[in-house]
């Protein structure tokens, strides 16, 4: 390793370079001059931890169906979503706290959606996006369609759209951007759908007949498919 | 070109005349397995004993030359169960004939057909997870669509669907609770149904043996959405139209929509006035383009990580076809614009403005694609990771029954826009495009050169379009308001979408919605291919394999 020479030539630095000439503006801008001659706010700290949480959302990427490629679309050029504060995709819901759902919920895939749900740490938030995600949308009557994301997982805010554009999914994220900011937190929702483990299921014909096949421990979701709205 | 001849086939395929197929050369070719005759609108077909099948579908195979067996329809009717096998000919797909095996309903059990056809094995147990039809000697005889622990089969004719289901989550084994150790360095690793590399909710149960794909078994059904019932709910004329859009959404829905319009409109013997055909034509091909590009963009990210540059510029051109179609549609990827008959409407006003912009697109699009092979094609770095991975044999192609781009990756000559024409294609000059790699980099390379090919062909639609006498624009024919085609008329037809041979069977009962829908899904078939192209490979390239096949689960699982 060399030892840094010392530049005496008078030749500019990277971060010279880089600046520019003049002053630095970056400690005197307009939020400086916004805090006046104290550099010093005062707030309370949950609303500066809300609006940090609202100015910087990681996004889980995840796709189901149809309204995925029109996610896609908005996280890519033209539409371009990390202008909002709001893009990069993770691909782990570990790293992850906002889940935008882009499409119909089967019955198959509506455990693995809630297990995603539950691994993202707290605070999280979802964007339902579609119609499918608010109620089955165009497939409401299938066998097999769970009729909307609020039947697994609480919904913060819904875009509904076959599919929405990214102009309307934008406008949904940044709309959950200005209430997480603001600290308001969604309703509660009743889930129809949990999971829950074999053996606490009520025990009825089905539950008999299937006994054989799964086990006691094991967690299952069951659709009751005349009641949900 | 290969420079080797083809092999000089010892005898001719039964059954093949001047004029067509000689199906009573085919019936006596069959011998006593034949128990009736059916006429289909597209082709005959013969009633085949259960317990006959395999032979008969040999016989089929190896003598008349039919090596494509496209689709498997099950259907239940009051007195019995039916399975529908529609063969057909790679050389040739106008050649086509069914295989209609019929069973009791007290004990609906044929043979398989997986024996003769490797694809059968899917189509099979699709039949019996949504009709119930049980396969003997079938390998592997379980559900692939729905749950295993699902109750009922929902296209039967006497399912109950407001009965309660249960689902376990824990069905397949989760590979942060336990390294399934089989042997000293075999693993168990679950790929998705939530990963960014399957495109959608795939999930693959791979068996490792050190960093090399053992096996792999895909798991689909996780967007199983319906499609057939909803569409046997619909009516002909205006509620089935949607709902093809969403078969496979990436922007290719005008193909689908042509898939629909084009079985239909031949099963109630509807005209399209020519002028109808070209928009078609363009449009469509438009759709392809938009199709192929995200393709390649997610292949990228596949193979380069996250969201790469090759990413964003295909979504980038992807926007510009997606301002074109929404011109002309009204929509950006549900376009809902054909029409039985014709298109929902004419070219948007002022026209110069839509031929203008389109041709601005096609003027650009060479460079672009250049900056496409730069990045991709000529790239070291991919070239090394695609070059001989993911290598499946054009005979083995054709036994899964892959097609579309996949199958002209792998030399497969066939193309359903030029080997059964229809819309304006056959007027227009354009190529198939085929690469002899088989693998996939090929593959990737197909699509790109699809691409310029699909350029043409719109090229040439929007001069004939512009040049269009102002009196003669006829966008629909004449279609009644209900339509009702005569009862028991059963249809398979297929186009070419953008993942390869899309068909729709549709049996009509006489009312204005159809009694069977039956959704042939390219990607259904071309996915079941993925363990030839993964096994033996590495892990990377099992992801690489899986980018190329260009799956859209909405498809898939349907
Ligand atoms: S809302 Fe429409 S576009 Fe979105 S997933 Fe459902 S069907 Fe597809």
């Amino acid at each position: 390793m060399s030892s840094h020479n010392q530049d005496t030539t008078g030749a500019q630095t990277t971060q010279e370079a880089r600046m520019g000439e003049g002053v630095d503006d970056r400690f005197n801008s307009k939020l400086r001059e916004a805090f006046g001659s104290s550099p010093f706010i005062l707030t309370k700290f949950d609303s500066f931890m809300n609006w940090v949480r609202g100015s910087s959302m990681f996004m889980l990427q995840f796709g189901i169906a149809c309204c995925s490629i029109e996610m896609m679309h908005t996280y890519a050029v033209k539409h371009d979503l990390d202008r909002f504060g709001s893009g990069v995709p993770r691909a782990s819901p570990r790293q992850a706290d906002v889940i935008i759902v882009p499409g119909t919920i089967v019955s198959k895939f509506a455990p693995r959606m809630k297990r995603v749900y539950d691994q993202m740490p707290e605070p999280k938030f979802v964007v339902s996006m579609g119609s499918c995600t608010c109620s089955g949308g165009p497939f409401q009557e299938g066998y097999n369609v769970v009729k909307g994301a609020e039947e697994v997982i609480p919904c913060d805010i819904h875009v509904p759209g076959c599919p929405p554009r990214p102009e309307a999914l934008i406008y949904g994220i940044v709309k959950l951007q200005e209430r997480i900011a603001k600290g308001e937190t969604s309703p509660v929702t009743v889930k129809p759908y949990e999971l829950e483990e074999f053996g606490d299921l009520e025990d009825d014909e089905l539950v008999q007949h299937l006994a054989d096949q799964i086990d006691e421990e094991d967690l299952v979701m069951r659709y009751n498919w005349a009641e949900s709205p | 070109m290969s420079l080797e001849a083809p092999e000089p086939s010892t005898h001719a395929d039964v059954g093949v005349t001047e004029e067509g197929l000689d199906y009573d050369a085919l019936e006596s070719l069959l011998g006593d397995a034949v128990i009736g005759r059916e006429t289909h609108v597209n082709a005959e077909a013969f009633v085949v004993r259960p317990d006959r099948v395999a032979n008969a579908l040999s016989v089929l195979k190896e003598e008349a030359g039919f090596d494509h067996c496209s689709c498997v329809t099950a259907q239940q009717y009051e007195d019995r169960y039916e399975s529908i096998y529609h063969l057909k000919k790679y050389d040739d797909p106008t050649q086509e004939v069914g295989v209609v095996v019929p069973t009791s309903v007290s004990k609906p059990a044929s043979q398989s057909g997986e024996s003769v056809y490797r694809t059968a094995d899917w189509h099979e147990r699709e039949a019996y997870d949504l009709v119930g039809i049980d396969y003997d000697d079938h390998p592997d005889l379980r559900r692939i669509l729905l749950p295993e622990t699902w109750q009922g089969h929902p296209l039967g004719l006497n399912y109950d669907q407001e009965q309660h289901q249960v689902v376990p989550l824990t069905e397949h084994a989760n590979p942060l609770q336990e390294d399934h150790q089989e042997g000293a360095d075999t693993m168990f690793l679950n790929v998705g149904p939530h990963h960014p590399a399957t495109h959608g909710v795939l999930h693959l149960k791979t068996t490792l043996d050190g960093e090399q794909v053992a096996d792999v078994e895909s798991d689909i059904g996780y967007l199983h959405r319906c499609e057939e019932q909803i569409c046997q709910q619909g009516t002909y004329r205006h509620q089935i139209m949607p709902y093809p859009d969403r078969w496979d959404y990436i922007s290719a829905g005008l193909l689908n929509e042509w898939a629909y319009a084009r079985a239909a409109e031949d099963l109630a013997d509807l005209d399209v006035p020519e002028y109808a055909q070209i928009i078609r034509t363009m449009s469509a091909e438009l759709c392809r383009i938009a199709s192929h590009l995200l393709a390649v963009g997610t292949f990228a990210i596949d193979v380069y990580g996250d969201f790469s540059a090759i990413f964003m510029y295909a979504f980038r051109d992807r926007e510009v076809v997606q301002n074109i179609l929404e011109d002309l549609t009204g929509q950006r990827m549900m376009f809902n614009y054909f029409r039985l008959g014709g298109v929902a409407w004419d070219l948007p006003e002022p026209r110069e403005e839509f031929f203008e912009k389109t041709r601005d697109f096609l003027d650009e699009l060479p460079t672009r694609l250049e900056e496409y092979h730069n990045l991709i094609s000529s790239n070291e770095v991919l070239q090394l990771r695609c070059v001989d991975t993911g290598i499946i044999e054009p005979e083995v192609a054709k036994d899964y029954g892959c097609t579309g781009p996949v199958a002209r990756g792998s030399g497969v000559d066939y193309d359903l826009r030029r080997d059964d024409p229809y819309g304006y294609y056959d007027q227009l000059d354009w190529d198939v495009i085929t690469e002899g790699g088989c693998d996939n980099y090929s593959r990737v390379l197909v699509r790109l050169r699809e691409v310029e090919e699909s350029a043409k062909i719109i090229e040439q639609c929007i001069n004939l379009l512009e040049e269009w006498p102002e009196d003669e624009r006829e966008i629909q024919s004449n279609v009644p308001r209900t339509l009702k085609p005569d009862a028991d008329t059963e249809i398979y037809r297929a186009v070419e979408g953008a993942k390869g041979e899309l068909g729709i069977y549709i049996r009509s009962d006489g009312t204005d919605t159809p009694a069977r829908f039956k959704i042939r899904s390219p990607c259904f078939s071309n996915l079941q291919a993925l363990p030839e192209m993964a096994q033996g490979e590495y892990v990377p390239d099992l992801v690489a394999a899986l980018g190329s096949l260009d799956i859209v689960l909405g498809e898939v699982d349907r």
